[in-house]
C-alpha cells in the first residue's frame, strides 16, 4: 500500500510541476507585451513599464519562474488586475457555489445512471436496453449549454416554477429552486455517462464464471445483479467517474453561465471579457490543483476498492 | 478451360476492405441513420451558398427579430440577418474546425501512440504519463484558456481542440500496437530486414486503422460541441462570421422574447453531435471483439 501511495502521490507532483509550468509558458507566448496588451494602445510608456514591475516582467524569465512556482504553491496567485483584490480570495468566494453544484449533480448521475446501467445490461438487446442506450447517447452529445437553455425555456420560462437567475440563498425552499434545474442539467449529463459504463461493466461481469456459479448454487437472481456482480462492476464505474469528473468540471461552467449562477464558470469567464491575466492565470492554477487532487483521490478509492491494483 | 480460372478470384485489399466496411456498417442499423443525417449537413455546408435565401452577414435593420415567414423562414436576428442562411454558413465553421483539428490530433496521436507502443520500454512511460496529464485535464479549460491567451483565431481553435484530443488516439493507437508486434508476421517483416519505420507504417498502422477511424467519428462530433462551446463563452471564430455557438451567444441575449435565436443553432449542433456519435458509437460496436464473440 505504501509503495502504491508513493507512486501515486509522485505522479500527482509531476503532473502538478508540468502543468503549472505549461501555465507560465502559456502566458508567456501570449503575442506582444503583455503590459501593453492589459493597457491598451493608448497607454504612455511610463505606465506600461509601470505594470511591467508591478507583474515582475522586467524579472528575469528563470526568476519569473521560480516567484510562480513558489506563489502557486504558497497559495499566492496575485491580485486580480480590474479588481485589484487577491485571486484567492475571488476563487473562494465562489468555490461553494461551484462545489456544490458539481456535487449535487454527480449525486443525481450516479442515482440515476447506475441502475439504469444494470437495468439495461440485464435485459440486454432488449426493448429496455435499446431505449437506454438511445436515450444515453442522446444524453452525452448535448452540448451542455444547449440542453441548459431549453431547461431554462421549459422549466423557467414557460412554466415559472424555478427563478431565471439561480442565486438564491437562505430557506431550504430557495437553495432548492436555485440549484434544481443547474443539477438537474448536469445530472443528466452524467447520467448518460455512468448508465453507458455501468451497462458495459456489467455485461464483462455477467458472463464471468462466479456469476453462472451464484446461479448455480441457487442464489436469487436478483442478489446474483445486485450483491454479487454490481459490486465487481463498479469498480471500472468508479474510475470513469473520477475521470468523467474533469468533464464535469468544465461542462458546469457552460451551466453556470446559462443559469446566472455564481462559481467558477462565471469567475473565468468575466475574467476573459475583461482581459484579466492573472486572474486567468490563478484559475489555471486552481483547476490543476482541482484535477490532480481528483485523480488521486479517484486513484486511491480505485485501490481500497480492488486490492490487486496495488500490486501492479 | 484452364484449372485456376475455376477457382474465384482472391478478393484485392480494397474489395475486401469495402466488405468489412459495408457489414460493419450493417452490424447496427443505428450507424447507416448517423451516416445519411452527417451526410445530408455535409451537403448542406457544402453547397451553403446555393441554399442559402440571403447573405449571412448581410444586415437589414427593418426587419430585426422577426419570426419566421416566407422571405426568412427561420426568422431574423437582433441585426435583422437571415438565421437559415447563418445556419447553413455555420455548419462550414463547425465541420472545418472539427475536421482539421480532429485530423491533426489523429495523426499526432497515432503517431505517439505506435512509436509508445512499439518501443515499448522508458519511452513508453515517459510518453504515456505526459498523455495522461494532458487527458486528466478539462479539455473544454484547457481549450478555454489556450484560445483565451493565443487569441480566438481559426488556426488557434484548431490547435487548441487538437492538443486537448491528442491523448485519447495515442492511447488507442498504443493498446493494439502492443499486441500486434508479437504477432509472427511482424516478426517474419523483421527477419526480412524490413525497417522499423516500414513496418509500422506499412503492416501495424493498417491493422490498427479501423479502430482510429472509428474513435475518429466520436472524436469529431467532441470537437464540434468544443467549438460551439468556446463560441458560446466568446471565444469563436469573430463575428460577423455565422458560427453555431456564437449564434446561441447573440440569441440568449433575447431568450425571453425570441428563444428561437438561441434554440435553432442548438438543435442543429445536437443533431450533428448525436448523428455523428450514432455512426461511431455503432461501428465501435461492430469492431470491438469482445462485443462480436457474445453475440
Amino acid at each position: 500500500m505504501t509503495g502504491f501511495l508513493v507512486r501515486r502521490l509522485s505522479f500527482a507532483v509531476v503532473t502538478l510541476f508540468a502543468v503549472l509550468t505549461l501555465v507560465f509558458l502559456l502566458v508567456r507566448i501570449v503575442p506582444g507585451d503583455p503590459a501593453q496588451v492589459i493597457l491598451g494602445d493608448q497607454a504612455s510608456r511610463e505606465a506600461i513599464d509601470a505594470l511591467r514591475v508591478r507583474l515582475g516582467l522586467d524579472m528575469p524569465v528563470w526568476q519569473q519562474y521560480l516567484t510562480f512556482l513558489g506563489g502557486a504553491l504558497r497559495g499566492d496567485w496575485g491580485v486580480s488586475m480590474v479588481t485589484g483584490r487577491p485571486v484567492i480570495e475571488e476563487v473562494l468566494k465562489v468555490l461553494p457555489w461551484t462545489l456544490e453544484l458539481t456535487f449535487v449533480s454527480l449525486i443525481l448521475g450516479t442515482v440515476i445512471g447506475v441502475p439504469l446501467g444494470v437495468w439495461a445490461a440485464v435485459n440486454r438487446n432488449r426493448a429496455v436496453d435499446y431505449a437506454s442506450r438511445i436515450s444515453s447517447l442522446l444524453g452525452l452529445s448535448f452540448p451542455p449549454f444547449v440542453s441548459a437553455i431549453l431547461l431554462l425555456l421549459a422549466f423557467a420560462i414557460a412554466l415559472p416554477w424555478f427563478p431565471v437567475i439561480s442565486a438564491r440563498t437562505g430557506s431550504p425552499v430557495a437553495w432548492f429552486q436555485s440549484i434544481a434545474l443547474p443539477a438537474i442539467n448536469l445530472g443528466l449529463i452524467t447520467a448518460a455517462y455512468i448508465t453507458r459504463v455501468t451497462r458495459s461493466a456489467m455485461l464483462d461481469v455477467l458472463a464471468e464464471d462466479y456469476v453462472r456459479t451464484a446461479r448455480a448454487k441457487g442464489v436469487p437472481w436478483r442478489a446474483v445483479v445486485w450483491r454479487h456482480a454490481l459490486r465487481n462492476a463498479l469498480i471500472p464505474v468508479i474510475t470513469v467517474i473520477g475521470l468523467y469528473l474533469g468533464i464535469l468540471i468544465g461542462n458546469s461552467v457552460l451551466t453556470e453561465i446559462v443559469f446566472s449562477r455564481p462559481g467558477l464558470g462565471k469567475l473565468i469567464v468575466g475574467a476573459l471579457n475583461q482581459r484579466d491575466y492573472t486572474m486567468l492565470q490563478g484559475m489555471m492554477v486552481i483547476y490543476t490543483l482541482v484535477v490532480v487532487l481528483v485523480n488521486l483521490l479517484t486513484d486511491l478509492a480505485y485501490g481500497v476498492a480492488d486490492p490487486r491494483v496495488k500490486l501492479q | 478451360m484452364s484449372t485456376t480460372e475455376a477457382r474465384p478470384p482472391a478478393p484485392s485489399p480494397m474489395a475486401y476492405l469495402a466488405k468489412a466496411t459495408l457489414a460493419a456498417f450493417n452490424a447496427n442499423k443505428t450507424s447507416w441513420v448517423g451516416l445519411v443525417i452527417f451526410l445530408i449537413v455535409a451537403f448542406a455546408a457544402v453547397a451553403a451558398p446555393l441554399l442559402s435565401p440571403h447573405d449571412p452577414v448581410e444586415q437589414n435593420i427593418l426587419y430585426k427579430l422577426k419570426p419566421p415567414t416566407a422571405e426568412y423562414p427561420l426568422g431574423t436576428d437582433a441585426f435583422g440577418r437571415d438565421i437559415l442562411s447563418r445556419l447553413l454558413y455555420g455548419a462550414r465553421i463547425s465541420l472545418v474546425i472539427g475536421f482539421v483539428s480532429t485530423i491533426v490530433a489523429m495523426l499526432i496521436g497515432s503517431l505517439i501512440g505506435i512509436l509508445a507502443g512499439w518501443y515499448g520500454g522508458r519511452f513508453d512511460i515517459l510518453v504515456m504519463q505526459t498523455m495522461d496529464m494532458l487527458l486528466a485535464f478539462p479539455s473544454l479549460i484547457l481549450g478555454l484558456l489556450i484560445v483565451a491567451m493565443l487569441g480566438p483565431s481559426m488556426t488557434n481553435i484548431i490547435l487548441a481542440i487538437a492538443l486537448t484530443s491528442v491523448p485519447a488516439f495515442a492511447r488507442i493507437a498504443r493498446a493494439p500496437t502492443i499486441s500486434v508486434k508479437e504477432r509472427e508476421y511482424i516478426e517474419a517483416c523483421r527477419a526480412l530486414g524490413y525497417s522499423d519505420a516500414r513496418i509500422m507504417g506499412g503492416h501495424i498502422l493498417p491493422n490498427i486503422f479501423p479502430e482510429i477511424l472509428v474513435m475518429g467519428s466520436l472524436w469529431l462530433a467532441n470537437a464540434i460541441r468544443t467549438e460551439a462551446s468556446l463560441a458560446f463563452i466568446g471565444l469563436g471564430v469573430k463575428p460577423p462570421t455565422p458560427t453555431w455557438g456564437g449564434m446561441i451567444r447573440e440569441g440568449f441575449e433575447n431568450i425571453l422574447d425570441s428563444a428561437w435565436l438561441a434554440v435553432a443553432p442548438g438543435l442543429a449542433i445536437l443533431v450533428v453531435v448525436f448523428a455523428l456519435n450514432l455512426l461511431g458509437d455503432g461501428l465501435r460496436d461492430a469492431i470491438d471483439p469482445k462485443l462480436k464473440g457474445e453475440a
